[in-house]
Formats: structure tokens, C-alpha cells, sequence
């Protein structure tokens, strides 16, 4: 009988991650090998240290590789329409050459994912998201006729440049177009053109500081992050993976699928996912439009409030309250949330956290139940948390216009 | 200003619209064409011939010849005389009326009655549970608990050997129910053919043929058939407008006008394709479920799941039309009343063959047929001494490859007269005009989606609570004051009126 089994470098010949046009130059800088996975393509964990690439952006700038992020170009007479039934905000106020961040729910009201819609024409809007998004696309164009849905993950090669000089990066790329790139307000997007290419620029992030998100050709990555890192020794670009983007993000208050929300498609238990409501974005949620996919429920929902709010916690100590269990008392005995993300915060010096908590515990007070390790001894302490309305991180420079220059 | 607009001008339309105006309701009804009666309406495909495409009445609802007082207006359920024929093509038949069999063997003849006995009984269990709207599961309501109370017991007062039976044969191929209970290949096929027509089902198929057997067996003709349906849809017409309907024919629907504010969706009126509105306190679609959703209603009200659920409500028709007008009333070779019903096949796989085809996307390459010849009981439907000869042609799928060109049909079309010759020699040469109507014929003639009979299959996942879909499945819709009433609603198709009286009372519940 012959063998059906593969041989080992046929086994996984479809499974190596594709490699994002920037590869080339990340796999140079990736010096620890700390590769993972994001949509298929083969994405940094980390290049040097999360830490120290955390520093680079927060003090000088950094670029992170967003071409895995999904992208999908929805053209066409009734694009507007088609996803203004999908998503809760109301995207007839987002004129050409602006982004709405924006989250799109079950009929539900749970939430199936979060992400950034781009109007480039008045016909033509580019969605993006973290996971791929296309099987709910097609089924969001139902009943709509003169509308298109393409995905160009693949098509288009994205480089965010985040931190306080990556204006100053930028300038020197000497961009022309109609505007000038220092008159982009946050969420303006506009076309420009670097060495006679098209490229489009977006004031745009996850980090909630100063920052630029580049579309360009995939045939013209590598040109785009050479003429970057040509800067490096002058503002100080570095390159940042996964971990440091999470650590930025936390600081920052944005959700991150899996860590502070289960996507709904990908939820089995009931009420494991989350509506928006629940995730406090309640300013995402325009009930004045006629309808969103999911309108009922959440109308429903802001009747009787939500299970949870997603909240924002100082909590004593220095201890990160990773998976703690939150109670109304010292005692642990009234439990009333769990925390989705925590860390220590090195620009806002204070034990941060985002955290899930039954509205009606918000009055009282909160304690974290934090486990932590200490030379291998397992240990506990109970911290007394407090609540923040605003963002750990949200500097005068993220929104400036024109933006700082160094 | 209107209580009630109801979109088309189908039976179930006429039905619906009777009611609500009966009940005291302003009602308008648009229908696009230039008549009303749906699939059964007068169709002169030859100069004196009048073909309707729902030709026969089988199951025509009892409770709304009553209600609506049809008698005075010349039709009674009585008169279901058409005999069920099987025809050989060696020449040999076999007439079925009511419980009797003539030129079966004895046992076919005992083995009938002992099954038709059974069937009736089913029939009868399942009946409340066609002439009421199914409760939404898990509403927990003392009308959810009533309504499947009553079905469950219904089933149950059957007693408990008649019950096991019934639910051991309810899903049953009807090739294994023919099977268990006769011998003669031509009866098999014969007594088949009403669990198939209209569905994507072939006798081998499990799901719902017996089920869809018994909805034809629901009125008190107990499956029975009498020909011509135009005097069905003239009394309906009649009543509708005796009742105060205002019937508008020519006039068709181009979009439901839906209303939004900050907490409701509301359908306010109609558009018409000549820019006109009517508005009115609600919208009742006639109209099949998908063409209602995916066509009338804008897209931007509804939602994703929903619309999902209506995409994949499967409607694909596989009955076609053949209208045949005729010099004179042909002779066939097997002895058959003028009046019958004739089902030209020979055993259950010719049946199975037939379907097989449409799975690939082909028309059948040996079609079965069943045959009546209207003109034989209705002087009106043909010029004096010539004949008409309608058949439904089973299986044509709605698209082929190639397309249903005029060059594709008219082969066909010999095709199926070659058929004929075999049953009838020489009707060839009487021949004066013929047309088919494939499936997609009958979506873009009468704007029922993919031609289907039901409106949408009558299959296991598409009845009761789950027609169309839920969400909608009350003849109401996640629109505010848009109401459905059609073919495509609980219980289903057929020439019954069940889905429009359901749809009123629901309204005026
Ligand atoms: C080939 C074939 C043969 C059949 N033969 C029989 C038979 O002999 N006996 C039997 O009992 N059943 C038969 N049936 C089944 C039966 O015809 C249907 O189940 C029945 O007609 C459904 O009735 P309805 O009122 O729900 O809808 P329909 O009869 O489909 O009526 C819908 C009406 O809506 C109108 N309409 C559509 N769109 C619009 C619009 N936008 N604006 C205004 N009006 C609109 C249409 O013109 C139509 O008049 C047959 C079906 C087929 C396909």
C-alpha cells in the first residue's frame, strides 16, 4: 500500500504565514525571531524588547505593521447605505476625507467587531478591520443591488508611524498634495504623492498619541520604510510588534478582541460576547438613525441597562491586576466584575486597568483581588481601585493641529 | 385614507382582502397584471383558449367558502370529480376517485382503502393546525400553549396506534409508503405524484411529500379535484368586491414605503411604479416572502439576519406548464374519462430519472407528465368543438445552461408532444398552438420567485413557525404594520386560501 503521508516540507507548504510587504526590512531589524501570526501573514511578537519598542513610541516614534489588518473596499450608489444597516454609527456624517472608528453588532446587539471605516470618494468607502470580515460583508450587502464589497488585504501594503516625531518623519518625505499633511486633523484621511507614487495618509491609530497610518502600493513598501527609517538616527524610528501595541492601546482605552471582548460569531456561550452598551461605546451607538443591525435589541437594552460596563480602574499598588476578580468589599465576599486588561503604566505612573463591572457596583467601592508570583511563592493582595472617566493617555500632541514638530 | 393595502391579486390576496373588508376595513388591492386570480388567473395563450396555471382545485378551504358565502357566487367545494389516472404506456389505466380504484388487482384494491382510511384520519388530525397561525416558539404565551396543545392532541385523539403510525410514515419517501402498501408499478407512481408536485422532491426523497399529500387532502374533497379554477377566482373576485374592496388591476408595487424613527420601523404605504403613493394604516404582501423582502422592502430596514434568512428561503420551482391548444378533443389509447387527471408514468423511477436530471441543472430528459383537458368539463375555456390540454411538466429547473431560449422551449416543446404521441397517437397532427412556461417564465410573468408552486418549498425547515422564516412567520414581519399573507406563508400553496384567512385574522386579532 502506498503511504498518503506528506513528506515534512510538504506538510505545511501552505501553512508558512504570507509575508507583509514590509517583510524584507522587519525580518533585518526581528533580531530575536519572535514571530507570531496575525491573519495568516507572519507578524512580530516583538523585534528587540515590547518595553523598550513601548519607550521608542511613547518618546520618539515607531513604525507597526498594519498591512494584515483586513481591509475591503465597498463601492458603489448605495455603499452608504449598505454600511450604514451594518454599523452603529451614522456614517452620512463622515464626509469625504474623513475616518469613523465604528463597531457593527448581531441582530442581537452583540458586537461582531470593532474597526475603521475610511471615506476615499463619495461612492467609495475602505473598511478595516481585525479579523477577516468578508462572510458578513456579503451577507451585509443583501437586498442591496449597486453596491461592491472587494477585499484588498492582499492589494494594499499599510504602515502605521506612531509617536510624538512621527510628523516630523513624515515631513521629510516631502508628500505633495492638495492639503498639506500638517492640516490633517485626527481621523482626516487625504491623498498625496512621495517620489511621483500615489500614497494615502491617514491621521489615524492604537495608540492614542501622535500618529499617521500610510496606504501605499505593496510594489512600494520597501521605497516607503527606507525613506522612513532614513530618519531614524534624527527622530528615532523602531519598529513595534504585538506586545507593545497592546501596552500602548491599554494606556490609550482601546478594546482588543479576545482580551476585552469575544467577537460574537466566534462566542458559544450565552451572553460570552458583548454589546456595545456593555463596552461603554454607547457613543458609537446612534439611535437617532431609522435602523442598524441590532437597533431593537440595544433600544431593549438601554431600557433595563446593561449586564456590564467596561470601565477604566487606577488601582493601588504596582501590582498588574492581569485576570483579577473585582468585589464591592474588602473581604472578597460581593463579587461584582472581572478585569480584561491591566499593566502598569509608565507614562501615567499608575497601576492601570480596563475592566468589566456591573453598573450597579460602580457607586460603591471596587476592590481587585490581584494574584501575582514572587520568586516562584504564589501571592495575593486585595487593592482598592478607583474609577477613571478619562483616558491613562490622551497628551495635547495626539490631536494638535498643526502637529508638533521636533 | 386606507386601513389595508394588499399588494397582488392572487387568490390568497383576494381572500385576505375579503376579510379585512368584512370586517369593516377600507381595503385596496394593486394587482400588476390586468387581472386578478395570481398563477390561477385567465390566461389566453390562444386566441379562444383560456389556460389558467393553477388549472384544478384540490384543497380550497372549506372555513372560507363558508365565511366568505362563495356559494352565492357560483362555487362549492362539491364536484371534485376528476378522477386520478394512471396511464401505461402499454395502454393500460388506472382510475382513482375518492376511496375507489377501478382496474387494480384486489389487493392494490384492499391495500387502498386500508391507507386512504389512514390518510384521511391524518388529514383530519392535521387540519386546526393549517387554518391557525403557528405562535412563535418560546413566547410561552397561553396561545402558543393552545395552538400546539391542540395540534399535539389533535395527533394524539387519533388514538395511539394511528398516532405511532403517523409519525412513523410523516417523513416517509413516498417510494417506501407506495412500496409498503401495493403492487402495481403504474398505481405507485400515480398515487405518488401529489406528495411531489411543486416540490423538489422525486419518490425517493425523505422529507415532506407526505406531508405535503395531506395539505392536499385537508378540504372536505379529501384530495379530490374538479377542473377549472376560473370559477374559484370569479366568486372570489366577486366577494371581494361585494365586500368593498377597490380593486386596482394594472397597477403595480414598486416599493413598500417604510418609516423610521428613533424606536419603530413602520410600513406607511406603497409606491407604484408610475411614482404614485398610497398610504395607508398597513401593507399586506400578497407577494411571495423573497420578492416581498428582497425586492419591495428597501433593504435598509431590515435586518442582516433576517434578510439573510429570506435569501436562503429555497424557492426554486421545478413544475413547468404546457398549454396545448388543441383541433379536437384528442383520443388516447388507454381508456380514460374526459375528465381525469393523467399521470403519465409508468413506475416511480421513471419519476426518480425525470428529477435527477434538474439536479445538474438539466431538464428532464424523459419528463412526466400529468394531463388534464379542461375543455372536457368547461365549454368556455375553448372555441366550440376544438379542446384544450393543459399538463404540468415535471421537472424543468428555472435556469439552464444556455438559458430557456425560444429555440430551447420550442424543442422542448416537441419533445413533450412526442411524449403525448406515445399516450395519445396522432394528437400531434391536432395541434394548433402550444407554449410552455418554464419556471422562469412564471417568476417574470406572475413575480413568483423562482416559479415556485409553493411560493417557497414545503419542506421540514420551511413550515409551521419557520415559514418563511421566523421573524415573519405570524404574517407579520420585524416591520411594523407589514403583514404577509401569500403562498409562502403557513400552511403553503395550492389553490387554498388557508394563508390569506390565517393573515386576516391575525390582523384583526
Ligand atoms: C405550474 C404550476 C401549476 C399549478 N397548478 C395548480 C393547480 O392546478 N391547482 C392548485 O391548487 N395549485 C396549483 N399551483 C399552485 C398555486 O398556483 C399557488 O400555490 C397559488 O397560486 C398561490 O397563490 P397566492 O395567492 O399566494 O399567490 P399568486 O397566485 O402567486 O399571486 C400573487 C399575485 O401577486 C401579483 N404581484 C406580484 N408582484 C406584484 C407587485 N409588485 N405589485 C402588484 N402585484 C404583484 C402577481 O401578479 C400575482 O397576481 C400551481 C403552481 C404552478 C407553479
Amino acid at each position: 500500500m502506498t503511504s498518503n503521508l506528506m513528506t515534512s516540507h510538504e506538510a505545511y507548504t501552505n501553512e508558512h504565514g504570507k509575508l507583509s510587504p514590509f517583510h524584507e526590512r522587519q525580518a533585518e531589524r526581528n533580531v530575536r525571531g519572535a514571530w507570531a501570526e496575525w491573519n495568516g501573514y507572519k507578524f512580530a511578537e516583538y523585534y528587540y524588547d515590547a518595553q523598550y519598542e513601548y519607550f521608542c513610541v511613547r518618546n520618539q516614534c515607531g513604525t507597526y505593521d498594519i498591512s494584515p489588518m483586513q481591509k475591503y473596499m465597498i463601492e458603489g450608489e448605495q455603499a452608504l447605505a449598505m454600511l450604514n444597516r451594518m454599523v452603529t454609527r451614522d456614517l452620512a456624517k463622515c464626509k469625504v476625507g474623513r475616518a469613523m472608528y465604528t463597531v457593527w453588532c448581531t441582530e442581537e446587539g452583540r458586537l461582531i467587531d470593532d474597526g475603521a471605516v475610511f471615506r476615499l470618494a463619495d461612492d467609495k468607502y475602505m473598511l478595516t478591520c481585525g479579523a477577516p470580515m468578508i462572510a458578513w460583508l456579503r451577507r451585509a450587502k443583501l437586498g442591496f443591488t449597486n453596491v461592491t464589497v472587494t477585499d484588498v488585504t492582499d492589494d494594499i501594503a499599510a504602515l502605521s508611524i506612531q509617536g510624538p516625531t512621527s510628523y516630523s518623519v513624515l515631513r521629510t518625505l516631502n508628500l505633495t498634495g492638495d492639503d498639506a499633511l500638517e492640516t490633517l486633523k485626527l481621523f482626516d484621511v487625504r491623498e498625496f504623492t512621495f517620489n511621483g507614487k500615489p500614497i494615502t495618509v491617514s491621521r489615524t491609530g492604537f495608540t492614542g498619541d501622535l500618529g499617521y497610518e500610510l496606504w501605499v502600493d505593496p510594489a512600494h513598501a520597501i521605497e516607503l520604510w527606507d525613506a522612513i527609517y532614513a530618519q531614524q538616527d534624527n527622530y528615532g524610528v523602531h519598529p513595534y510588534g504585538e506586545a507593545a501595541t497592546d501596552m500602548l492601546r491599554i494606556e490609550a482605552g482601546f478594546i482588543m478582541p479576545f482580551v476585552d471582548f469575544n467577537e460574537a460569531h466566534k462566542t458559544i456561550h450565552f451572553r460570552h460576547d458583548h454589546s456595545p452598551l456593555e463596552l461603554n461605546l454607547d457613543w458609537l451607538v446612534n439611535f437617532k438613525k431609522p435602523m442598524f443591525n441590532g437597533k431593537k435589541a440595544l433600544l431593549e437594552e438601554a431600557k433595563t441597562g446593561p449586564e456590564y460596563r467596561l470601565v477604566k480602574l487606577d488601582i493601588e499598588g504596582n501590582k498588574p491586576a492581569e485576570e483579577a476578580w473585582l468585589y464591592a468589599d474588602k473581604n472578597c465576599t460581593k463579587e461584582i466584575g472581572y478585569v480584561t486588561s491591566a499593566m502598569w503604566s509608565p507614562v501615567a505612573k499608575a497601576n492601570i486597568a480596563l475592566a468589566m463591572v456591573k453598573p450597579d457596583a460602580l457607586k460603591g467601592d471596587i476592590y481587585a483581588e490581584i494574584y501575582y508570583t514572587q520568586e516562584l511563592r504564589q501571592k495575593m493582595k486585595v487593592a482598592k481601585c478607583e474609577l477613571k472617566d478619562k483616558p491613562f493617555w490622551a497628551p495635547e500632541r495626539a490631536r494638535a493641529v498643526p502637529p508638533f514638530q521636533y | 385614507m386606507f386601513d389595508s393595502i394588499i399588494i397582488g391579486g392572487g387568490h390568497n390576496g383576494l381572500v385576505c382582502a375579503t376579510y379585512l373588508a368584512k370586517a369593516g376595513q377600507k381595503v385596496v388591492l394593486l394587482e400588476a397584471g390586468d387581472q386578478v386570480g395570481g398563477l390561477a388567473k385567465k390566461r389566453e395563450f390562444a386566441q379562444g383558449f383560456n389556460a389558467p396555471v393553477a388549472n384544478y382545485v384540490q384543497h380550497f378551504s372549506d372555513q372560507v367558502v363558508k365565511d366568505l358565502g362563495l356559494s352565492k357566487y357560483g362555487y362549492a367545494n362539491q364536484g371534485a370529480d376528476s378522477p386520478l389516472i394512471a396511464v401505461g404506456s402499454d395502454g393500460q389505466s388506472i382510475s382513482v376517485l375518492g376511496d375507489d380504484l377501478e382496474g387494480a388487482s384486489d389487493s392494490d384494491q384492499a391495500a387502498y382503502k386500508t391507507l386512504r382510511r389512514s390518510l384521511k384520519k391524518y388529514a383530519k388530525a392535521l387540519n386546526s393546525s393549517w387554518n391557525t397561525a403557528i405562535p412563535k416558539v418560546g413566547d410561552n404565551s397561553l396561545r402558543e400553549i393552545g395552538v400546539f396543545a391542540k395540534m399535539g392532541l389533535n395527533i394524539r385523539l387519533m388514538g395511539k396506534e394511528d398516532m405511532q403510525e403517523f409519525l412513523r410514515v410523516f417523513s416517509l419517501p413516498m417510494r417506501d409508503l407506495m412500496d409498503e402498501n401495493f403492487e402495481s408499478p403504474l398505481l405507485k407512481a400515480a398515487l405518488s405524484w401529489d406528495g411531489l408536485q411543486g416540490a423538489r422532491l422525486a419518490p425517493r426523497s425523505p422529507n415532506s411529500a407526505v406531508l405535503a399529500l395531506l395539505l392536499k387532502m385537508s378540504s372536505s374533497t379529501e384530495g379530490g379535484v374538479s377542473l377549472g379554477s376560473s370559477q374559484l377566482i370569479s366568486a372570489l373576485t366577486q366577494a371581494a368586491i361585494d365586500a368593498g374592496v377597490t380593486i386596482k388591476t394594472n397597477t403595480r408595487v414598486e416599493q413598500v414605503l417604510v418609516s423610521a424613527d428613533e424606536s419603530t420601523v413602520v410600513a406607511t404605504g406603497v409606491k407604484l411604479t408610475d411614482g404614485e403613493h398610497i398610504n395607508a394604516r398597513r401593507v399586506v404582501s400578497g407577494v411571495d416572502p423573497k420578492s416581498t423582502f428582497m425586492k419591495l422592502v428597501p433593504a435598509d430596514y431590515q435586518e442582516i439576519e433576517f434578510i439573510g434568512r429570506i435569501d436562503r428561503f429555497r424557492s426554486k420551482g421545478l413544475v413547468g406548464k404546457l398549454n396545448i391548444a388543441l383541433k379536437s378533443t384528442p383520443k388516447f389509447s388507454a381508456d380514460v374519462a374526459d375528465n381525469g387527471r393523467l399521470i403519465l408514468a409508468d413506475k416511480m423511477d421513471d419519476i426518480e430519472f425525470a428529477f435527477d436530471d434538474t439536479k445538474y441543472d438539466l431538464p428532464s430528459e424523459h419528463p412526466v407528465l400529468e394531463v388534464t383537458i379542461p375543455s372536457s368539463v368547461d365549454s368556455n375555456v375553448a372555441p366550440a368543438g376544438k379542446a384544450l390540454l393543459q399538463a404540468n411538466v415535471m421537472y424543468l429547473p428555472q435556469h439552464i445552461e444556455g438559458g430557456w431560449s425560444e429555440q430551447a422551449k420550442l424543442a422542448y416543446v416537441q419533445k413533450l408532444i412526442a411524449v403525448l404521441e406515445k399516450y395519445a397517437p396522432g394528437i400531434g397532427e391536432l395541434v394548433e398552438a402550444a407554449e410552455l412556461l418554464t419556471p422562469d417564465d412564471l417568476e417574470k410573468e406572475y413575480g413568483v420567485t423562482g416559479g415556485h408552486w409553493h411560493h417557497g418549498e414545503f419542506a421540514a425547515d420551511q413550515i409551521l413557525m419557520m415559514r418563511p422564516t421566523y421573524g415573519a412567520a405570524q404574517y407579520n414581519s420585524p416591520i411594523e404594520n407589514l403583514h404577509l399573507c401569500s403562498a409562502g406563508c403557513h400552511p403553503g400553496g395550492g389553490l387554498m386560501g388557508a394563508a390569506g384567512r390565517n393573515a386576516a385574522k391575525e390582523i384583526l386579532r
